[in-house]
């Protein structure tokens, strides 16, 4: 649905030039939610602010449905910014307009007639669960409800991308919720694509089909957030998943020691006892724990195994996908 | 010593000169708002950062402004004179005052409308011009109405300030209360008629401020989320 393709962005510094972003790759699929993820000065700002057609790269493509909108210029512009709705970083209404007047102004640019626009405006305050502050002001709704208001704004105009840049970064966390609620409820029922520029791993927890990790101006990940998490070495797993501390003392009584990620609710509840029964191991969790990524029940075990088949149940465990790697402070051969 | 005038003669010239000098303010700040809003607009969307930046253009817009303001009003008053009559027909009476003194606050106009559009938080502008607005469009839906009241306070900063130009207008032919406290109360030692136009003009100015704020108020949408 979105691509982004070769993107570079340079700002002249005082060092010098400085590479905002260096040929950037993204792919967001129709109807999907794509986490940008990456600390302060990654170029998170900069990608969202080229996306939202509001800063022009130096060169490389955004394509939506395969056009580039990146050259386009005057009403041909004007018209493309229409099919990208943003939620900017920050407090961005009006303040001398109502929410649903707020809401309304993405309609009047599109040159949609009065009455249309009210029945939009009402079915999109509806959506954001504000319907009874259509009348209210800015300055009369809370940090939680003004963002939701600017998301139900930037999707007024039935746009297919929606970009939100840091939505949540001013808003505590039971508020951040509310937000990423709505943001998941605007892909689900009107099938709209989302990117979501954030330093807050916890919402690609909540919402994220895919992620991007973006470090000094490149993607150094990119992929489907419950693959990347399989992957131990990945930084997604190590940011989502449940710790695992290191307990040389009780590793040193079994013969084999593994970390195993599990995925889903069919491997994350049978998976383990039955290698144990099947193989006839004793199998133990030494550590690790449980998570939830968006609906999907995730775990990362540190496993201890006793047995003259532990090999093979790691093995088995592996076939039947679960991702097991082996600690290499576990007594590797031991037993062999 | 001479006699001072009778409070009833008094009474009679204050009404005249203050029907003139509400005239000469209300005309030339209505024609100061109508040019001068225009110029501040241009100056805010050529300005660094702005909508349309265009660097060299708004240096040297912001030149000949600052320059207009600089300019002491006497000077620009006697530097007006063809101009006034060329366009008025005669360079003397309330009327002809109104054209320097629309033109002199113009750029005053100006810089204060720039100040007070460039108070909009650029991300509020970018909100809107990532809706696909015309650059009219945000400057009227986006950069105007939200700074109604400031723009009602700036018009207002403005008539106060077109009063006291108004009396040094009035000086040099213009009529007014200016002229009245001059020619009658100061030059004639008349201080019945002087201290009665101060305190006219006092007035004046006190209901200017109060009507200007009472409107800014009133258009006034923010609220604290206690009220």
């Amino acid at each position: 649905m979105i691509t982004v393709e070769n993107l570079t962005k340079t700002f002249p510094g005082s060092t010098g030039q400085v590479r905002a972003l260096d040929g950037v790759n993204l792919d967001v699929a129709a109807g999907t939610v794509l986490g940008v993820v990456g600390p302060s000065g990654a170029g998170k700002s900069t990608l969202a602010r080229c996306v939202a057609l509001l800063e022009r790269p130096d060169s490389g493509a955004i394509r939506v449905d395969g056009t580039d909108l990146v050259s386009l210029g005057g009403s041909a512009l004007r018209a493309a910014r229409r099919q990208i709705g943003v939620v900017p970083q920050g407090d961005s209404l009006l303040r001398q307009r109502t929410a649903a007047g707020n809401v309304a102004l993405p309609l009047e640019s599109a040159g949609v007639p009065g009455p249309q626009r009210r029945t939009r405006v009402a079915e999109l305050l509806d959506l954001v669960g504000l319907t009874d502050k259509a009348g209210s002001y800015p300055d009369q709704l809370s940090g939680g409800q003004r963002q939701r208001v600017a998301v139900a704004r930037a999707l007024a105009a039935s746009p297919s991308v929606l970009l939100a840049d840091e939505p949540t970064s001013a808003l505590d966390p039971e508020t951040t919720g509310s937000v990423l609620t709505v943001l998941d409820r605007a892909r689900a029922e009107l099938g709209v694509t989302v990117l979501v520029v954030t330093h807050d791993m916890g919402v690609v927890r909540r919402i994220c089909d895919d992620v991007a990790v973006l470090e000094g101006g490149r993607v150094v990940e990119h992929g489907k957030v419950l693959d990347l998490v399989s992957d131990a070495a990945s930084r997604t797993a190590a940011s989502l998943l449940p710790a695992v501390d290191q307990n040389p003392a009780v590793e040193r009584s079994y013969d084999r020691v593994a970390d195993v990620v599990l995925v889903g609710f069919a491997a994350v509840g049978a998976l383990l006892p039955e290698a144990t029964s099947r193989f006839g191991v004793e199998l133990n969790l030494l550590g690790g724990g449980l998570t939830r990524l968006g609906e999907t029940p995730v775990a990362r075990f540190r496993v201890g195994l006793n047995g003259e088949r532990a090999d093979s149940a790691l093995e088995w465990i592996t076939e039947a996908g679960g991702a097991v790697r082996r600690t290499p402070t576990g007594p590797q051969g031991v037993a062999a | 010593m001479r006699k001072a005038t009778p409070w009833s003669t008094v009474f009679d010239y204050l009404v005249t000169a203050t029907g003139e000098t509400l005239y000469m303010v209300a005309v030339s700040t209505l024609i100061a708002t109508l040019l001068g809003i225009p110029v501040g607009v241009w100056l805010q969307l050529t300005a660094p950062g702005g909508l349309r930046p265009r660097p060299l253009l708004h240096k040297l817009l912001g030149f000949v402004v600052d320059l207009g303001r600089a300019m002491p009003f006497l000077v620009l008053l006697v530097l007006l004179t063809s101009l006034t009559r060329l366009v008025i027909g005669q360079s003397i009476g309330p009327t002809a005052a109104i054209v320097p003194l629309s033109v002199g606050a113009i750029p005053f106009v100006g810089r204060l409308v720039q100040n007070v559009l460039s108070e909009v938080h650029v991300s509020v502008v970018e909100a809107a011009v990532t809706t696909g607005a015309t650059t009219t469009r945000i400057v009227r839906s986006v950069l105007l109405r939200e700074s109604l009241p400031a723009l009602i306070n700036a018009i207002g900063v403005t008539a106060i300030a077109l009063l006291g130009y108004s009396a040094m207008a009035g000086v040099l032919g213009g009529g007014g209360l200016g002229d009245l406290a001059v020619r009658l109360g100061y030059q004639r030692f008349d201080d019945r008629v002087l201290w009665s136009t101060v305190a006219v003009l006092a007035v004046i100015a006190t209901l200017i401020q109060f009507a200007f704020n009472r409107a800014a108020r009133a258009v006034d949408r923010r609220r604290h989320a206690s009220v």
